[in-house]
């Protein structure tokens, strides 16, 4: 990985508005040179027009965007040293994959005969070597995923904007091209900034990664940071699962209402009657409901003011199998409570 | 169970008819349409074609109804090949015109106007088929006239020189505009600006915006993006609509009657060879013309690549 000395994408104080809707509000952040940075969130949550706002598609009503300390405020997307995976991919469809490829190269009016050396490393990096004289519309969904990247990665770009790149794949080709998405990242050693709703996507493959709601940034970190120790019951739900505690409910377990999250796994499932550690809060309830989901067992367990979820590994432990209606007392070290403040 | 189906009314069962076989739906509907093409349409081009194997004898005025190349013959004289590379001409500079000024109109519509300007745009490109097709050429022909408002307006600018000397050029030019080739040139290109339009539109729908976004994306300023994405993915648009201006003109025989100069065009030189002249071969030998000049034209666009982003 390049060494992160530089800023590769600042955001200071951004605000673009679609008629009433704010769909980016206030947004500040900064991504190093060479990171992998995610932008999560809902649709609608405003991340898609951040990537835009950096591809130079849309324009900020307010406040900055500096590309490489550059602020590149009216400086049209094809003099922006940044290219885009899409969505869609936008491939040419009336171009091979070859043209595809080439097209920047092209544009830029490079000699043929490096663009055609150029264009074959690239589609031999994708791995789409033999694949050139090919029409988009005879490639599956995954090899038209990799000639937008091979198409985007050509002219070398500072940033590389991905727009929810493997949205439209099936699962098993998900995780293998977050994989090679990584790999490749580290083989350029280009700045990615990836646009994702996939919560696991994010965690696997950013250097960190920025939580979006409503138009706003919740939370900006590492994965690790995000999952474990989420700021607000936003980020909290959004990313990975999770017992949102707040009033009454928090009340009942903690003693104070001061609301928290705790994850499913991180509970302990006794039985009633069992002793608890010390130092470990715990609440009695009634298994409500079991599902099996393979590797895991999920249970939906009435307490006092409301509903816990916990998660078991299965064959993880020698102990009988709960089922539902069961008596139970939840438990889990204090520690592991994560306190929420509220949205600024 | 087959007393059930037996009982059942005349309707149930034919649906269950035509959902069993679906092939004899198809057929049942697509029959008139393709007798009336087969028959009537191939039928009477085909008899056309036949005709013009036929020709005129000189002296007595008949049709000697035996296979000759005469009529073909008199058609490549000089008078008349004339007659149909002015056709010819006319058409393409009405198409290459209405290709110029609808594609513009075409890309407003699609890529900037809201919804509610787009169905008026729409509105306004249909507007003029709604009126007589007549009425309108007439009225083109009082605004082109000598005592027209396009005279009278070039006179209120002081502008009446540059509007002679228009007129002074030879061939297209004329003593007014509605006796000139440029007359029947506007006329044309007014009448027949709505089929380029459309088409054009319909082939400017289907260029997804992330395209051009993409080729921004990759660094290529507006000019290129039209150049190398949008004209390529819209051209079988224009060639659909091109086809249009194009046979409309070269079949048309009532506006240059009505706005032009005396010379015939094709369709002129038909109507009055059926009629006053009674040569039936040698107008069914003109009106063959047009089919071939289409048939060139298609293949050459064919060639051109216009059906390759279909």
């Amino acid at each position: 990985m390049r060494q992160k000395n530089g800023i590769a994408v600042s955001f200071s104080a951004v605000s673009r508005r679609f008629g009433e809707v704010r769909a980016v509000d206030d947004v500040s952040f900064e991504v190093a040179d060479g990171e992998f940075f995610s932008m999560l969130g809902p649709s609608g949550s405003g991340k898609t027009t951040c990537l835009r706002l950096i591809a130079g598609f849309e324009q900020p009503d307010a406040g900055h965007v500096a590309v490489h300390g550059v602020n590149v405020e009216g400086v049209p997307p094809y003099e922006r040293d940044v290219n885009t995976v899409f969505q869609d991919y936008a491939l040419f469809p009336h171009m091979t994959v070859f043209q595809n490829v080439e097209y920047g190269l092209m544009i830029r009016k490079v000699a043929p005969d490096e663009r055609r050396r150029r264009s074959r490393e690239m589609l031999d990096l994708v791995k789409l070597g033999q694949m050139g004289e090919r029409k988009p519309s005879q490639l599956s969904g995954g090899q038209r995923q990799r000639v937008a990247l091979a198409r985007a990665l050509i002219n070398r770009p500072g940033v590389l904007l991905l727009d929810e790149p493997l949205g439209a794949l099936d699962l098993k080709l998900r995780e293998e091209m977050q994989e090679e998405l990584k790999s490749l990242q580290r083989q350029v050693g280009i700045t990615f900034v990836y646009v994702t709703h996939d919560q696991g996507e994010a965690l696997a493959m950013s250097d960190r990664l920025a939580v979006f709601n409503q138009g706003r940034i919740e939370q900006i970190g590492t994965p690790a940071d995000i999952y474990e120790h989420p700021a607000t019951a936003f980020v909290a739900g959004f990313v990975g699962a999770s017992n949102v505690c707040s009033g009454a409910l928090a009340g009942s377990i903690s003693g104070a209402d001061r609301a928290f999250a705790i994850r499913p796994e991180k509970i302990s499932m006794l039985a009633a009657g069992e002793r608890v550690a010390d130092g470990w809060l715990s609440i009695a309830g009634t298994v409500r409901a079991v599902t099996y989901h393979g590797a895991t067992t999920r249970y939906a367990v009435s307490v006092e003011a409301g509903e816990l979820t916990v998660m078991r590994q299965n064959g993880s432990d020698g102990r009988a199998a709960t089922a539902a209606g069961d008596a139970v007392v939840l438990a889990w070290p204090r520690n592991l409570c994560q306190p929420l403040a509220e949205r600024k | 169970m087959s007393a059930a189906i037996g009982r059942a009314p005349m309707f149930s069962r034919m649906s269950t008819l035509f959902y069993v076989r679906p092939r004899l739906l198809l057929g049942l509907l697509l029959a008139p349409p393709l007798i009336w093409l087969g028959v009537i349409y191939l039928g009477s081009l085909l008899s056309l074609l036949l005709q013009s194997f036929f020709y005129i004898d000189e002296f007595s005025g008949t049709i000697v109804r035996e296979f000759s190349l005469e009529t073909f013959r008199q058609l490549f004289t000089a008078a008349n090949a004339d007659v149909f590379l002015r056709t010819a001409t006319m058409a393409a500079a009405v198409t290459i015109a209405a290709a110029v000024i609808a594609f513009p109109i075409a890309y407003y519509m699609v890529r900037y106007a809201g919804l509610r300007l787009k169905a008026l745009l729409y509105l306004a490109v249909m507007l003029p088929l709604w009126s007589s097709y007549l009425v309108r050429v007439y009225a083109w022909k009082l605004i082109l006239a000598k005592e027209g408002i396009v005279t009278w307006f070039a006179g209120q600018l002081h502008l009446g020189w540059l509007l002679d000397a228009i007129l002074s050029i030879p061939v297209i030019g004329g003593p007014s505009l509605s006796t000139s080739y440029i007359g029947s040139f506007l006329v044309f290109l007014y009448i027949w600006l709505p089929f380029m339009i459309l088409p054009i539109v319909a082939a400017l729908e289907r260029v997804p915006r992330s395209l051009i976004e993409a080729s921004a994306d990759l660094g290529a300023p507006p000019r290129q993006t039209f150049r190398k994405v949008i004209l390529p993915l819209a051209f079988p648009g224009v060639v659909a609509g091109s086809i249009f201006t194009f046979s409309l003109t070269l079949g048309d025989y009532i506006i240059p009657g009505i706005i032009g100069n005396s010379r015939p065009l094709i369709g002129q030189a038909v109507y009055q060879l059926q009629g006053t002249a009674g040569n039936i071969p040698l107008a069914a030998a003109f009106t063959v013309v047009p089919i071939v000049i289409m048939a060139i034209y298609l293949l050459v666009a064919r060639r051109l690549g216009a059906f390759n982003a279909l």
